[in-house]
């Protein structure tokens, strides 16, 4: 069974449907990425996943006891709330002190334990997030374009934390991001979304797809040829798969006839 | 003991005192001053009711505090202009308290001590009453301790977390309109949010966590309530105001020393 499922979900919001008709599914220890441009709907599919928007159409299930480690696109720690790490790494469940040395060690940010979350860089205050997500052994850890504020090498660095932190822990991965190239290169499965799922699979058939083009232009082939070199051996197996599942599914096959400027306002 | 007035008095002062500071903080944490403020206004109208129906005060005072409480929190989730809209609630509910108050038939009722408490004519009833309801707040409080910060850090990693952030701030609704019902003897509608939001204010500087930050807040609280009723004693000054008035010196003082240590 898988992690989470979404089944024909759509959602609203203030209104106006943001996302339409998504079938969804997330397995044990897998890496998948979602790509699209700003408002296409990626945080809010996020947060349905969650439960914290409701379905206004569909249904999303997630596995009995799943335990989730949720990453937030940005986190607002008011000044007069006085938290150290510590402490933030203790909501809402208490952990050992040794266990939460062990959690910052993993996401890169050593010895923070005592400082105030307000006086924390962007890159050690995203890593402290990570912490606290994998503190709790999730199952699935779900990224919101969790590198935001992060430089170029700082975000590579940060995906491959993730990367090590799956190969520890043998959690699944759910990220959102722009930054494609250094995603794409670390995921199983890429789903671009656009108000819909335009297109989904293994990264070299999403990058080459047309919907993907229209979306991202050509200009993103640099970063594919950056995916080949790294991983392109490893993951030989998985590519005739998921193309066809690609072909198989109707339902994503079906919304490509959405007309572009729907596409643009959702 | 409980004979002397000014023991009952200052009992009672110390027992909001502790319970307003957790909820304080809260308000503080979550930006919630002026809703706080239309919870607190909208006493006036409870007490008008129970004078109408016969009921205690503190039943009148909790039942419209609460629905007032809800209604404002369910109205400015829709996205109303949050500010304006508080302060419209908060200003209306006052006014539509002293109008309903008046029209009680009847009854005298001394506007003043609901306005702004009346500490020195707690009795032996009232004192069980406030102590009752303050050790309510505060099990209620500390039992949901953890999910109710995690809420207030962030909505999202609480419901990733399996949390439901409308219960818990369902909870803390609870809690202010509890509290507002026992301590609008001591402090009266005007002046509660006051003697929640300064003492919290006051611990910010001088607080690590959360947890501390209660912790003195609760002490400069309770501090506040005894040095004000010695002082409203001692110059035959309103009791409430004098309370209010400590605790807003201790502020100012904090804010000076928290300005003088990050200079250095």
């Amino acid at each position: 069974m898988s992690l989470i499922e979404t089944q024909n979900l759509s959602i609203e919001q203030a209104g106006t449907t943001v996302l339409h008709h998504v079938n969804f599914r997330i397995d044990r220890g897998e890496i998948v990425t979602i790509v699209g441009p700003n408002g296409s709907g990626k945080t809010s599919f996020l947060k349905a996943l969650i439960g914290a928007l409701p379905a206004a159409q569909g249904q999303v299930t997630r596995a009995a006891g799943l335990r989730i480690g949720y990453v937030p696109q940005k986190l607002h720690v008011d000044r007069t709330l006085p938290m150290t790490v510590a402490r933030f790494l203790s909501m809402p469940r208490r952990h050992p002190a040794e266990e939460m040395r062990q959690a910052l060690t993993e996401a890169g940010v050593s010895e923070l334990e005592t400082r105030q979350m307000t006086d924390l860089s962007g890159g050690q205050f995203q890593r402290v997030l990570l912490a606290r997500a994998i503190l709790d052994k999730p199952d699935i850890l779900i990224l919101d374009e969790a590198t935001q504020g992060l430089d170029q090498p700082g975000s590579a660095a940060f995906y491959r934390q993730i990367e090590q932190v799956r190969n520890d822990l043998g959690c699944a991965v759910l990220m959102v991001s722009h930054e494609l190239h250094v995603v794409m290169s670390a995921s199983d499965r890429v789903i671009c979304l656009n108000g819909h799922v335009c297109c989904e699979g293994h990264p070299e058939i999403v990058a080459s797809a047309p919907e993907y083009r229209a979306l991202f232009g050509t200009g993103t082939q640099g970063a594919l040829a950056l995916y080949r070199h790294e991983h392109s051996h490893s993951h030989d197996h998985n590519h005739d798969h998921n193309h066809d599942h690609d072909h198989d599914d109707g339902e994503t096959h079906a919304h490509h006839n959405h007309p572009k400027d729907q596409k643009e306002s959702a | 003991m409980l004979d002397d007035f000014l023991i009952r008095a200052a009992l009672a002062g110390v027992g909001v005192a502790l319970a307003a500071a957790p909820l304080g903080c809260f308000l503080v944490w979550r930006r919630m001053a002026y809703f706080g403020d239309a919870t607190a206004h909208a006493a006036l109208l409870g007490v008008a009711l129970a004078f109408a129906f016969q009921l205690s005060i503190f039943a009148g005072v909790l039942v419209v505090c609460l629905a007032m409480a809800m209604v404002v929190s369910a109205l400015s989730e829709r996205g109303l202009g949050i500010d304006t809209f508080l302060g419209v609630m908060a200003h209306s509910a006052l006014a539509f308290g002293l109008v309903a108050i008046s029209l009680q038939q009847g009854v005298r009722i001394d506007l003043q001590a609901y306005l702004f408490g009346d500490i020195l004519a707690v009795g032996r009833g009232d004192l069980g009453v406030i102590w009752g309801g303050a050790a309510l707040v505060i099990v209620l409080l500390g039992i949901r301790w953890q999910a109710l910060l995690t809420v207030t850090l962030s909505p999202e990693l609480a419901q990733a977390a399996g949390l439901s952030p409308k219960r818990e701030q369902l909870i803390l609704t609870l809690a202010l309109a509890a509290t507002v019902a026992v301590a609008i003897k001591v402090v009266g509608a005007l002046l509660i949010i006051a003697l929640m939001l300064i003492p919290a204010a006051a611990a910010r500087p001088f607080s690590n966590s959360p947890e501390r930050m209660v912790m003195v807040a609760a002490a400069i609280g309770a501090a506040s309530a005894v040095i004000g009723l010695w002082l409203s004693y001692l110059y035959d000054t309103p009791t409430g105001p004098s309370i209010v008035c400590v605790a807003a010196t201790a502020f100012a003082t904090s804010t000076v020393i928290a300005g003088i240590k990050s200079r250095n």
